[in-house]
């Protein structure tokens, strides 16, 4: 008896904790007409981090649509619908059909790697419902989704930075201090380390022409614990530079274990595991020298649509509600509201249609900078600037700071670029 | 050739300090903890918690760290797990793998997605000279040490001691070992406990020798599971073994194709189970 009302209360209270969990945050309908927009996002899961801002970020712009929204003289109250991809792109695609389909909205957005992007746009077209994404290199994106450069795809547009930002940011990072210019690259067997290190698309050729020497021990299946069998090759090889695409443990691993081996390249530059203020914090000391690619930051020139604020004031605000340090992610959700809303207003009714050629006309200065779909490297998608940061110590602190912008010159840079120092 | 040696057996010796928690359940009250992975990675988590309240000594936090993790272990197998025991085993799997899923999703909700570790100044950098160009990591090397160690240490525990008789009796018959007055609840707690201080020390290493984050658990479920089965159920002597095979067998791959090292390990395993489809070294029946 006292066992069976133990359980019983124990799944009451479990059921409760799960009630409230899963309770969306819902920007509530006003009555009347109201545009659905349906946000898929990795809550949960390895891709959990790119989330970290999501809650701040629908809490702006409820309130920003907290009174409605003017589209076509008409007013609309705004509703969106979160949905949890659990970093899974099954899942993902099943979000945004359920969206689609039983919530039937207007407009889905969607945002955090290939993974959770490429399904939801899939699902979209599929159903002919308008698709906002970014978030995700646009070639994976694009050529990813068996996209044609010449027809493009009907209902789904992405907004990013490509590959060939990427690499020539890096390219041109390395060739700012003296090094071997031997380049070793740990790249995963994964949609990323596959595109970046792929050898006619990816970095490899490129860096050939730019007179680097490319050592590739080809693609290895994360996680790796023991990275020896690399660091070995790379010492043989007289690597300086170190680059790749590489998750944060893996790249814990093999930091500390070049330590341990007594490899000591000039430069690392490592996408992924460095770009979050979080992981870097977990490198400790040893995090002071990385570099990274850099898509946004509190000091890129650019200002909010929706709420007038400055990238360091978005900055500054995330940090003052979450009491969490700003990371990169924060801009670009930010900047897919900022569209998806100005699309909206411009779109004048709840027609598919109507708010795609909304989406395909969009001209918009974003906290990302300016998005312009007409002129795109291929169609249905527009690029964002990319630059190189490296993470320096400024008084206590590990700050990240712009030391090229070769790709986007717009964005000044703040510091020189200093060769990793050994203690 | 000598390195790659060396290196895989410093991998196996973190592999066998996953397994060895898994193992000393299984072994002792066939119950297959699907969240020894989720419970490492928590582990890990307890000790970057406690660092700084100890001044940031790993040292000492696993010093605070294990006698919790052993009161934790104590409880749950007597709150939880031992209303999930008996001759079905599916209850226990459905179960642990339902805890698996809560302590993601509770990790998350308290830490948050993003990957931490523990700060471990110079040990985690630092190495020995083997003489000529080998050289081994100070920190791997503890691993390995401390995972020899607590093999020797279960394996005297079980031969030696009146608690290890009491582990064989409740694995071998339970009915019977109550009748002699073995309280069978008591001793697959304290069974528990010990194999949550294992795992709260493999957890601690791993937060030491790269960094932890909510949804890492799955996969280091994945070598301990087959450390385990290379092994042979319920012989730690066996998963030492079967660890130091899968550790060795990866690096060896590694040593051919970055991508091989991993698929090497499974295909040895695999291997294993068609040649010797009970492990290397089998204790325990069914």
């Amino acid at each position: 008896m006292t066992v069976n009302t133990i359980r019983r209360t124990l799944i009451k209270s479990g059921a409760a904790i799960a009630a409230t969990s899963l309770a969306a945050p819902w920007v509530r309908a006003a009555g009347g007409d109201t545009f659905k927009i349906g946000y898929v996002s990795p809550q949960t899961g390895p891709l959990a981090a790119f989330a970290e801002p999501d809650a701040f970020t629908l809490e702006q712009v409820r309130k920003a649509v907290a009174g409605g929204l003017v589209s076509g003289g008409k007013k609309f109250a705004v509703e969106i619908i979160y949905k949890d991809s659990q970093s899974n792109p099954n899942r993902a695609g099943a979000a945004a059909a359920e969206l689609i389909l039983r919530d039937k909205v207007d407009l889905v957005v969607a945002s955090s790697t290939p993974a959770t992007t490429n399904p939801v746009a899939d699902q979209c077209e599929l159903n002919g419902v308008p698709c906002i994404t970014n978030d995700a290199p646009w070639q994976p994106y694009f050529f990813g989704r068996k996209g044609d450069p010449k027809a493009g795809f009907e209902w789904t547009y992405h907004f990013f930075w490509g590959l060939e930002d990427i690499i020539g940011a890096y390219a041109s990072l390395w060739s700012k201090i003296p090094t071997s210019k031997v380049v070793g690259g740990l790249w995963p067997n994964d949609e990323d380390g596959n595109a970046w290190g792929d050898g006619k698309m990816g970095f490899p050729p490129v860096l050939a022409a730019k007179g680097f020497k490319v050592v590739d021990r080809g693609r290895f299946q994360s996680p790796i614990n023991n990275f020896s069998s690399f660091i070995s090759a790379f010492k043989g090889a007289g690597v300086d530079i170190v680059t790749g695409v590489v998750p944060p443990p893996d790249f814990a691993n093999f930091w500390n274990q070049a330590g341990q081996q007594g490899f000591r390249p000039k430069i690392v530059t490592v996408a992924k595991a460095t770009e979050f203020p979080a992981s870097i914090a977990a490198f400790g000391e040893r995090a002071n020298g990385l570099t990274v690619e850099l898509m946004w930051s509190p000091a890129h020139p650019f200002k909010s649509s929706l709420t007038g604020q400055t990238s360091r004031q978005l900055a500054d605000a995330y940090t003052a509600a979450s009491g969490k340090q700003w990371t990169m992610p924060l801009g670009f959700k930010h900047s897919l509201f900022e569209l998806a809303l100005d699309v909206l207003k411009r779109a004048g009714a709840k027609d598919p249609a109507a708010i795609r050629d909304a989406i395909r006309n969009s001209r918009l200065d974003t906290v990302v900078g300016p998005l312009d779909f007409r002129k795109g490297p291929v169609p249905n998608v527009a690029k964002t600037p990319l630059v190189a940061g490296q993470w320096q110590k400024r008084g206590k602190a590990l700050d990240l700071v712009i030391v090229d912008n070769s790709q986007a010159p717009q964005i000044p840079v703040q510091a020189e670029l200093l060769p990793i120092k050994y203690g | 050739m000598t390195e790659t040696l060396i290196q895989g057996l410093l991998l196996g010796g973190l592999y066998c300090l996953f397994s060895l928690g898994l193992s000393l359940m299984f072994g002792v009250m066939r119950l297959t903890n699907i969240a020894q992975g989720d419970f490492i990675v928590a582990g890990g988590f307890a000790a970057i918690c406690i660092a700084p309240l100890v001044g940031g000594s790993p040292l000492l936090a696993g010093l605070v760290l294990l006698p919790l993790a052993f009161g934790a272990g104590y409880l749950l197998q007597r709150g939880l797990l031992n209303r999930t025991l008996g001759k079905d085993p599916l209850p226990s799997l459905v179960v642990t793998f339902g805890l698996s899923i809560v302590i993601q999703n509770l990790l998350l909700e308290v830490f948050s997605a993003s990957p931490r570790s523990l700060e471990s100044g110079e040990l985690s950098t630092g190495s020995l000279s083997l003489g000529g160009d080998i050289v081994v990591g100070t920190l791997p090397l503890l691993i390995f040490v401390a995972a020899l160690a607590a093999t020797v240490g279960l394996q005297l525990l079980f031969a030696r001691t009146p608690l290890g008789r009491a582990f064989r009796a409740v694995s071998d018959d339970r009915e019977v070992a109550e009748l002699m007055g073995v309280r069978s609840a008591h001793v697959y707690a304290l069974a528990t406990a010990l194999a949550t201080v294992l795992i709260a020390l493999a957890g601690l290493f791993q937060g030491l020798r790269t960094t932890v984050s909510p949804a890492d658990g799955p996969l280091l479920l994945l070598f301990a599971f087959e450390s385990v089965i290379i092994g042979g159920m319920g012989s730690f002597w066996g998963t030492f073994v079967g660890a130091m095979v899968l550790g060795v067998s990866q690096q060896v791959g590694f040593g051919f194709d970055p991508g091989w090292g991993v698929w090497f390990g499974h295909l040895v395993f695999l291997a294993v189970l068609v040649v010797r489809p009970n492990g290397l070294f089998p204790k325990t029946k069914g």
